[in-house]
């Protein structure tokens, strides 16, 4: 507990809102919730990035995730109306089961780190993280993969399209429940 | 702009740890939960927690070209573009199941 | 050089020739070139007597090429005419080529004919190979080789299923022997780097080896001996051989294969002159299988198992000569008994082809009027073998019993026995065949003829030898002659040193005939009265007689039984468990295990992605422990 405590102040709050945020998002039975408590985990995501020099990340984090998917997410559970669902718990060996792979999981990999060796802090610039030189970078380095990201992005818009599509011949839900 | 020297008691080992929680928490999230919408944001989850991984990295290494935030970059598009994707086939999923519940997908056996 | 080819090269060539061209050839042709390839090189061999006559001139050698080279030892295809391997040269080829000349009139109506006679030729080539020889390779390349024509002519009636079965006895039995003769050869070769007779027995005779190893490699050559030349144990296949051809029985289970064992012996004489207690060995063991071969031939029905017996019986006799060290000797009985012999076999076969292949004694009888000279030369044949004074088997057996006399008291006596016993059972043979009623209800008696010719010319032949053949080596109270002891003594250094008092020779002499007057008047007094009929059944001691010590049957349930078992018992395992388990039983193993595996592939997402986040632990896992 002292080593934690000897933290900074402002990582450790920001850790633990994470944490408690990424806890509810599995945990909560409203899939409403879930997506409310991850958009607060975001948040706190973006004040590290802040703490970490990546300041452009931090904004673009908050818009892009917080703000378009998680949007699209809650519209798509509004769609389909599962607001107050009761979906059934899994039994309590899968529980236990989850658990344990992901509790394996995190052994592993800490393990894994004890074994390696501890990396000495070597600092940066102190505007690494703003757009111009980030932009700088992509603009130089990233070009082929910022094209490419591009047409990724018409590929998923055509494919979320296409995939939305009514059949013409099948009937529609939403008809469905209405008549 | 870099903040008080808070670097001086903070390693990249606790960064590495909150990582991994994360991580973890977002694993068990995708096999415990039934709900398909619900999976799909726990794998969110697991993303940000690489992405914070690497931006930790790369200020920690001094990464004078910012190797790690471009990476970073590519993974939010990425994540975007397979969330658009993946909700839209949970969309139909629904139209033909009526329902989210990922364990009603087993008609891939033989 | 020239003369080795002749003599091995023309039967070598009859055998190809025969075996190839012989089917479309009228049978005359075969025949006689058969005959004449052994014919020839029996003169050929009779004109080399001279070459070899003064001392210098001891032997002719013909090292033709080296066959393979063992731990830079060369082992050479060579070959050695010298005294001994001309003598046995002599006996092979004349008694072969009469038996040749005999068998164009036996075989004749036999549809295998040239069979037979690439056969026989083939047999000869090989035992000239394993005489000529001049190492133990050469003879080890013609003990087999007569082992296989042995095994070719026993089962020449192929179609008899029984006349197989003693085939391979006789060729699994004297397998037996040549394992104790491969270990044999072995361990000289190992002990000494050579296999040529000359080299070794001059190493014998020069260092001092330990006398246990030279003890081992004599019993194990002996061991040899015992299967080729049927001693006990290995004895039975001789009896049962019996189902070949009456002149294969004459050639090869009378007077030449079966000596192969004597001639190993009296070849290495060195050898076993330095092994005491393996020439005391060899002593008793030929005692034994004398006395028991002829306890069984007493009570025998069949004429040529009588024979066989008999055979059995000298050739126990030739390895008490060789036990108590008189080796010359041994040879002189060899030849004498080739000369009797074969004689006698042919003579039998004469009878079974005048009575139309009946071989039972039972069934005959009455036959002197209607085969005069068949009776004659049969007579003069069981007269030799039964040691008629001054005929040829009485000079040989009287050296023989004078030398065990010298060793011994005991052995001389049990070999008196056994000489007895040979006069009863050969007269209790011919009195039954010959003399008395005629017995037989399905061939009638005027049917009954006399041979043709090529069968008794032979026949005359060799009843001359059974007759005069003593002369070539008289004992020393005849005269001082000896010739053929004298003859091969360079060959045979080691003299024998039975030096006995002329008077006692004398007595020995007296017990001999008084032993064969014994048998004859027993045997006559018992079998010759007209209505005599032999006994169908045996009871008691007789019948174990008869059904000969049930030794075979024993050789059934101690050896032959329990291999069986084994053999059984591993094609259990082997074939059941490896092969079949290995290769049918794999399928249903596979079967059961992809069907639990089929369980995983249940179409479940959450169990999909269980698995693969197990996975990945494990990998990671792993990686992280062992590397």
């Amino acid at each position: 507990m002292n080593s934690l405590l000897n933290l900074p102040l402002p990582f450790l709050i920001l850790s633990f809102i994470t944490i408690l945020c990424a806890l509810y998002v599995v945990t909560s039975k409203n899939p409403v919730h879930s997506v409310l408590a991850l958009i607060l985990a975001f948040f706190s995501i973006s004040a590290h990035y802040v703490l970490l020099n990546a300041q452009f990340l931090a904004i673009v984090n908050l818009m892009v995730y917080a703000g378009a998917i998680m949007v699209l997410f809650l519209f798509v559970l509004m769609l389909l109306n599962l607001n107050k669902e009761s979906e059934p718990i899994k039994s309590k060996l899968w529980g236990i089961a989850a658990t344990i792979s992901a509790g394996m999981l995190l052994l592993v990999i800490t393990a894994a780190f004890q074994k390696s060796g501890v990396a000495i802090y070597k600092g940066n610039a102190e505007d690494i993280g703003l757009v111009k030189n980030l932009g700088k970078v992509l603009m130089t380095e990233y070009l082929v993969p910022f094209e490419l990201s591009g047409i990724l992005f018409v590929s998923a818009m055509v494919g979320a399209v296409m995939l939305g599509k009514r059949e013409s011949n099948s009937e529609s839900l939403i008809d469905k429940s209405n008549s | 702009m870099q903040l008080l020297n808070i670097f001086n008691s903070l390693d990249i080992s606790h960064y590495i740890y909150l990582s991994t929680v994360l991580f973890s928490i977002g694993m068990f999230g995708v096999l415990f939960r039934r709900n398909a919408i619900v999976l799909l944001m726990c794998i969110e989850l697991m993303l940000n927690a690489v992405n914070l991984l690497m931006v930790a990295f790369s200020e920690y290494m001094g990464d004078a070209q910012a190797n790690g935030q471009m990476f970073v970059f590519f993974i939010m598009v990425v994540a975007a573009a397979e969330a658009a994707v993946g909700l839209a086939i949970i969309v139909m999923v629904y139209r033909n199941t009526r329902k989210t519940d990922v364990s009603f997908l087993d008609s891939l056996k033989d | 050089m020239s003369n080795i080819l002749i003599i091995l090269g023309l039967p070598l060539f009859g055998f190809i020739f025969n075996g190839i061209v012989g089917k479309f050839l009228p049978k005359s042709i075969v025949g006689s070139i058969a005959s004449l390839m052994v014919a020839i090189p029996f003169f050929t061999a009779f004109g080399l007597i001279g070459e070899l006559g003064g001392n210098d001139q001891l032997s002719i050698n013909w090292k033709a090429y080296t066959f393979l080279t063992l731990d830079n030892v060369p082992l050479m295809v060579s070959f050695t005419i010298d005294r001994l391997s001309i003598w046995m040269t002599l006996i092979i080829t004349g008694v072969g080529a009469l038996i040749h000349l005999y068998s164009t009139g036996y075989m004749k109506e036999d549809e295998g004919f040239y069979k037979i006679f690439a056969y026989l030729n083939f047999f000869v080539f090989n035992m000239l190979l394993l005489v000529l020889g001049s190492n133990f390779l050469m003879m080890f390349f013609g003990w087999e080789g007569v082992g296989l024509c042995s095994y070719l002519l026993i089962g020449f009636w192929y179609k008899n299923v029984d006349f197989g079965k003693a085939a391979r006895k006789a060729f699994v039995m004297n397998r037996i022997g040549d394992l104790g003769l491969l270990l044999g050869l072995y361990l000289i070769f190992s002990n000494f780097q050579t296999l040529e007779y000359a080299e070794f027995s001059q190493q014998i005779a020069a260092g001092n080896y330990s006398p246990n190893l030279l003890n081992a490699i004599s019993i194990l050559l002996f061991i040899g001996a015992m299967g080729k030349s049927a001693q006990i144990p290995l004895y039975t296949w001789l009896p049962d051989a019996m189902a070949g051809p009456t002149p294969v029985s004459a050639l090869i289970h009378a007077a030449t294969m079966v000596t192969a064992g004597i001639y190993l012996i009296v070849r290495n004489q060195i050898l076993f002159a330095l092994s005491p207690f393996a020439t005391e060995f060899i002593m008793w063991i030929g005692l034994a299988t004398s006395m028991l071969a002829a306890l069984i031939g007493l009570k025998q029905t069949d004429i040529k198992k009588v024979l066989a017996y008999s055979t059995v019986s000298q050739l126990g006799f030739m390895f008490v000569a060789l036990g108590v060290g008189a080796y010359s000797t041994a040879l002189f009985h060899l030849t004498t008994h080739a000369f009797f012999k074969a004689l006698l076999f042919l003579g039998a076969g004469s009878v079974i082809h005048g009575m139309h292949h009946e071989q039972d004694m039972r069934f005959m009888g009455g036959l002197k009027s209607k085969m005069p000279l068949t009776y004659w030369t049969f007579l003069i044949g069981t007269l030799a073998i039964s040691g008629f004074p001054f005929l040829s088997g009485f000079f040989s057996k009287d050296e023989i019993l004078a030398a065990t006399y010298t060793h011994g008291v005991i052995p001389y006596t049990l070999l008196l026995t056994s000489a007895l016993l040979t006069g009863v059972y050969m007269f209790r043979m011919f009195f039954e065949t010959f003399h008395g009623s005629y017995r037989n209800e399905k061939w009638d008696i005027n049917n009954v003829h006399e041979s043709p010719m090529v069968m008794t010319i032979p026949l005359i032949v060799l009843a001359f030898f059974s007759v005069f053949g003593g002369l070539i080596n008289l004992p020393k109270y005849l005269s001082d002659s000896g010739a053929l002891v004298n003859w091969l003594h360079p060959m045979l250094p080691i003299m024998e040193h039975h030096e006995i008092e002329h008077s006692e020779e004398l007595i020995l002499l007296g017990f001999a005939v008084l032993v064969f007057l014994i048998a004859f008047i027993y045997t006559r007094g018992v079998f010759l009265k007209k209505n005599t009929v032999p006994s169908d059944k045996e009871t008691g001691l007789f019948s174990i007689m008869r059904n000969k010590f049930y030794i075979d049957e024993a050789y059934q349930l101690i050896i032959i039984r329990p291999l069986e078992v084994i053999g059984d018992l591993l094609h259990l395992v082997g074939d059941g468990i490896f092969l079949k388990f290995f290769t049918f039983g794999i399928h249903p193993i596979l079967l059961y295990v992809s069907r639990l595996n089929k369980r995983i592939q249940n179409g479940n997402i959450e169990f999909y992605l269980l698995y693969m986040i197990i996975a990945v632990v494990i990998l990671l896992g792993v990686n992280l422990i062992f590397f």
